[in-house]
């Protein structure tokens, strides 16, 4: 039963955090901690007291580690399938930790309707909880859907605007009509496959482990693969469909950014691991090149552009999309080491990303500009922020030590056997990224000082929030195997249902 | 011996204390710390290699597991360290020498902004540096090694307000980073060819399964060598060096001349097993390196900089390294790197103690007559330019420089030899113009003579090592690294001796007929035309910074300009363009006016019967 409380509570949270606001304007906040920090607590609990290590398939079903099952819509076999492995779990840990961050971060800086605030981020954050556990396609297309109306009001409502048309009503609308279309497309492939199973088998089931292994003509998996990967592959972002994010992160809140970069970004990743693969296995496969061609575009395109920003916060998210490309080809390069390097860069970026947008947040409350040609010579003015920026900024280029070493080189060593040659690009991507990620430190803490005057340093709370993730980001460098343990069931069963496809494939290569 | 990982933490903890001090403490607490961790450091090393040398190891090599790194499948790198001969010279150079600098920068950096945080820096330097010496698997050296230039980067950009510092910094980086990049292909193909990156393993397993010259061991080591060649500041990678300058002087000793510039020269020697099965390459190493010193010497020859002189000359000592390397004289080049770690962070830090000592002036045109107000630097500096020189017998730079010509000589690779011998010329030349123009003719400033023990010990010591006191220590490299071809002697050493040493003379006379006195003659040279071109073209090293600015840069950042506002973000823009402007267009028709709606609805049932029509005929 503990599941459907994963999801429930920070429903439940959101809504008294919005009533709460009645009594005071601190109470929101702290009952808004209280719920993250129930969803990390509860899923901390579940790493430390279930087994994660069982094999990832069993009998050509997926084995769950946790499962909640109740009727929802019979009439259609759909079902309230809630379930539990070491990807889910990864997952959702990691959205408790950034729920609990991002409700801290929003501390000091958001001063207006702060109960409805809360609101929408505790139902973002259920959204999320929700997709990373159903395991049934409908309540999985449901959950999907819940987590963007939230984020549409949060960009929307407290917002920055921009110079020119860049207001926040519009990045708003923009995040909301990509991702809507987007899923419109994926609605319509989930249909297909049900009622293609439907005309098969006889029987309507959206349930997931039903429809995995199913056999279909390859012009129809290719398509409804299209369909889920097109989805996954805004919310991803793949370059050319990510011209959302940057606008959205530059005009979001802090909190809206962190989510938006550490977590809303996994649920493409997840569901491409999930999803689009183990579904449309053959088809997969045979896509495979040019999903690793997309990010290797993403990779180049991302970091040209983000070398190329003013605005700190719009640097960061084209950062972004460059290392969610090496996520991309650890995806599709489908070994047991490129999957595995593929769920540490997804954990390892999400933490990196959040502590930068973390850190530019902080540094907008006290500049009040994100802006780089205005800022320069900071370093002197400003205690901690400056080498905590510094830190990440080299987490970010992938400095051995750091999780993003682990991740990026896991999937570059999985990849390199079977596709040398997008390795041997892909590397020279972090040439690139060493340019953007220190251009920013130059940016905006190297120079002359523009004046002498001294910036309010950080106080605990925004020191712990920040220290921590450097902990994690060092722990997860240095001693990656329990992430590695926990997820490598999960991916193990990912392989297995490629393996058809992939030795289909091996004898042409 | 078990107590080898207390040489990598004394450093690490010293960091972290200085790091979370926030320049908090004291200059004095700070330096405590600071050196403090590397002193200690050294100490254990020193008792290890004491232990090393009573023979308390069996089979020539010590393992000390910290922890399993990861583990997916058949990849398993692992925290491990590895002591031998080899990494047990490496031990002793970084924290002995490495020591010595600090003590001098606690000294040099007094009153300087951000005391602590430089000794946080070079602290995390010297626990990165070990961990790339010590390292027994490829992975693990790879973070010492990408460590190492994290340090460096953040150490040449230690002056951050000015702009051009900081340009230093990123291109050092970037340039190694691309040395980098290489290094990792090489990690690549090692691992998917022999299933693990465990550098014993891989020198054991490399020779049963590769005959020599096989596709893919030929690539790993080209790679492998593209990373050394990044590191140490060696054709084509090696413009950063120059402008790495631009740090603290006791950085340019310990990192840009002493330590972390012969990574590069470690890498090679740590894998030599690997470049042995791949002749071509190796030849390749030995190319480099004579190429690298010559046109390094002749930069050296021009310079106004008294750092930029000495880094064209650690550039150029690096090139003897990979010529040794080149000829499979391994040992001769360990011995090298040895005593080029001494004399050149003694030339170093004596340099920082003139440049100090005349108010942060670094153009030695403006110097001039030092001899006697600096007598310490000045003794430093006949030493060390005496054993960079590899004047005879008297200097440490003598016998290891003699030793690396004698290997070519003897490997029969008189191409190279004849390199060495130029280069050797070169750099009596330059550095005796060094020393004559900055010690001697007339005095240009005031200089005041730096003091205390933490300036003069350093000096001291590094000087009496500098001579031929610092060439009697023996790196204990027998069984580690393979005899090379001359090792037994044989005839005409003492003659190429004899030949070295007179060019090294010539060299210093050179210099001194052009340089002591009035410098009429080199005033001519200069000022003819040949002469206007050579300088300024070696001035600016031979062109490779205009040269890769204009093919790598320039076309970078014309890249970013252009896709700056996002293309694909305006394409993806034309949908709702067109959206707003069929709106427009469909709006304007509903204009309210009854004669527009008949004609509208004429117009309509006109082409609708005419396409009925059409179709139907």
């Amino acid at each position: 039963m503990i599941l459907p409380w994963l999801v429930l509570i920070p429903f439940i949270g959101g809504l008294l955090c919005w009533q709460a606001e009645r009594f005071s304007s601190a109470l929101p906040r702290w009952l808004a901690l209280l719920t993250m920090g129930l969803v990390l607590a509860l899923s901390l609990w579940l790493w430390a007291s279930a087994d994660y290590s069982l094999a990832g398939v069993t009998d050509g079903a997926p084995v769950w580690t946790l499962e909640f099952k109740h009727v929802w819509i019979e009439r259609f076999g759909i079902n309230l399938h809630l379930a539990l492995d070491g990807l889910s779990l990864l997952m959702l840990i990691l959205t408790g930790i950034l729920g609990v961050l991002s409700v801290l971060c929003s501390w000091n800086e958001i001063q207006h309707r702060i109960g409805f605030f809360h609101l929408n981020l505790m139902w973002i954050l259920g959204g999320v909880a929700g997709v990373f556990l159903a395991m049934d396609l409908f309540l999985f297309f449901f959950f999907w859907e819940m987590m963007l109306v939230p984020m549409y009001f949060l960009i929307a409502l407290w917002g920055h605007s921009g110079e020119g048309k860049k207001t926040r009503i519009n990045a708003a609308t923009k995040f909301f009509i990509f991702t809507q279309a987007s899923g419109l497309i994926m609605l319509v492939a989930i249909l297909g496959l049900v009622l293609f199973n439907f005309s098969q088998t006889g029987v309507l089931t959206f349930a997931y482990d039903q429809l995995l292994g199913l056999d279909m003509p390859p012009g129809v998996e290719y398509i409804l693969m299209l369909g889920f990967f097109i989805a996954f592959a805004v919310k991803f972002p793949i370059v050319p469909l990510h011209s959302w994010l940057p606008d959205a992160h530059a005009q979001a809140p802090t909190a809206g950014s962190v989510d938006l970069a550490g977590i809303l970004l996994k649920t493409a990743a997840y569901g491409m691991l999930r999803f689009a693969l183990p579904l449309f296995p053959n088809a997969s496969v045979e896509f495979a090149p040019i999903a690793m061609t997309l990010g290797l575009i993403g990779i180049f395109y991302g970091a040209i552009l983000s070398f190329a920003q003013t605005d700190i916060k719009r640097l960061v998210a084209y950062s972004s999309i460059s290392h969610m490309g090496f996520v991309l080809i650890g995806i599709y390069a489908s070994t047991q080491l490129a999957l595995q390097g593929a769920v540490v860069q997804m954990v390892a970026h999400g933490l990196s990303a959040a502590a930068l947008f973390i850190l530019c947040g902080q540094l907008y409350e006290r500049i009040h500009t994100r802006d780089m040609r205005e800022m320069g010579g900071l370093w002197a003015r400003l205690p901690y922020l400056p080498a905590l920026s510094m830190f990440f900024a080299i987490a970010s280029l992938g400095m051995p030590g750091t999780g993003n070493f682990v991740g990026e080189f896991l999937i570059l060593f999985g990849s390199f056997a079977n596709n040398p040659w997008v390795v041997v690009i892909a590397t020279f991507g972090l040439v690139l990224a060493s340019a953007y990620s220190l251009i920013m430190i130059h940016r905006a803490y190297f120079g002359a000082e523009r004046s002498g005057e001294a910036l309010r340093g950080l106080d605990r709370r925004e020191l712990v929030m920040v220290l921590s993730l450097v902990v994690l980001l060092v722990g997860l460098g240095l001693y990656p195997q329990p992430v590695l343990d926990t997820s490598a069931a999960s991916m193990s069963g990912v392989q297995h249902w490629l393996s058809d496809a992939l030795s289909n494939l091996v004898p042409t290569r | 011996m078990n107590l080898l990982f207390l040489t990598l933490l004394f450093p690490l903890l010293g960091f972290l204390l200085l790091a979370f001090s926030r320049g908090r403490w004291s200059e004095r607490t700070s330096a405590l710390v600071g050196v403090g961790s590397v002193g200690l450091s050294a100490l254990v090393s020193a008792w290890i290699t004491w232990l090393f040398s009573t023979g308390a190891l069996q089979d020539g090599a010590y393992i000390q597991i910290l922890w399993q790194w990861m583990a997916v499948g058949d990849f398993t790198p692992s925290l491990t360290l590895y002591l031998d001969g080899l990494s047990l010279t490496m031990l002793g150079v970084v924290t002995g020498v490495g020591f010595l600098i600090h003590l001098f920068a606690s000294w040099y950096m007094r009153g300087e902004a951000g005391y602590s945080r430089f000794f946080a820096y070079t602290n995390l330097f010297i626990a990165s540096m070990l961990c790339l010496i010590l390292a027994d698997d490829l992975l693990f050296l790879y973070l010492g090694w990408e460590g190492v230039g994290v340090c460096s980067y953040l150490l040449i950009g230690f002056y951050y307000t000015e702009r051009k510092n900081g340009n230093a910094a990123l291109k050092a980086f970037l340039v190694t980073r691309v040395g980098d990049v290489l290094m990792a292909f090489g990690l690549f193909i090692l691992f998917m060819q022999l299933g693990t990156l465990n550098i014993q393993e891989l020198l054991m397993q490399a020779p049963q399964r590769y005959a020599e010259g096989d596709f893919w061991i030929t690539l790993a080591t080209l790679s492998l060598l593209g990373g050394a060649v990044g590191k140490s500041a060696q054709l084509p990678l090696q413009t950063w060096l120059a402008d790495a300058m631009a740090g603290p002087t006791p950085v340019s000793a310990l990192i840009h001349a002493a330590t972390m510039v012969t990574a590069g020269v470690y890498l090679i020697a740590r894998t030599h097993g690997l470049f042995l099965l791949t002749p071509d390459i190796l030849q390749l190493v030995g190319i480099v390196g004579g190429a690298t010193l010559l046109l390094a010497g002749f930069a050296a020859l021009v310079q106004t900089d008294i750092k930029r002189i000495l880094a064209y000359s650690t550039m150029s000592q690096l090139g003897y390294m990979f010529l040794a390397l080149g000829v499979g004289a391994w040992e001769a080049a360990i011995f090298h790197l040895m005593t080029h770690a001494f004399f050149k962070a003694l030339l170093f830090l004596a340099s920082g103690s003139v440049i100090h000592a005349c108010h942060h002036e670094q153009n030695i045109f403006r110097m001039g007559g030092l001899w006697k107000k600096l007598p310490i630097a000045y003794a430093s500096f006949i030493v060390g330019g005496a054993a960079l020189a590899a004047l005879p017998l008297l200097t440490a730079g003598f016998y290891s420089k003699d030793e690396i010509l004698w290997e070519a000589f003897a490997s029969g690779n008189s191409a190279l030899l004849y390199a060495g011998l130029l280069g050797a010329f070169l750099t009596s030349i330059y550095t005796f113009r060094l020393i004559f123009v900055v010690f001697h003719g007339e005095e240009q400033t005031q200089a005041h003579a730096g003091k205390g023990l933490a300036h003069n010990l350093p000096l001291i010591v590094l000087t009496i090592l500098s001579t031929f006191v610092g060439a009697l220590i023996t790196p204990p490299l027998a069984g580690v690294l393979p005899q090379s071809a001359g090792h037994a002697g044989g005839e005409g050493r003492i003659g190429l001796e004899i030949a070295s040493g007179a060019i090294a003379v010539a060299g210093i006379l050179l210099a001194a007929w052009l340089y002591l006195g009035p410098r009429r003659v080199v005033e001519a040279i200069r000022n003819s035309a040949p002469g206007r071109f050579l300088t300024a073209w070696w001035f600016a090293a031979w062109g490779f910074d205009w040269l890769y600015d204009k093919l790598f840069v320039q076309p970078y950042l014309w890249l970013t300009r252009i896709l700056r506002r996002d293309p694909l973000d305006r394409t993806i823009g034309i949908v709702p363009l067109l959206a707003r402007g069929s709106h427009t267009l469909l709006s304007r028709s509903e204009n309210g006016q009854i004669r527009w709606y008949a004609a509208s609805i004429a117009g309509g049932a006109v082409l609708v019967i005419g396409i009925l029509l059409l179709s139907v005929a």
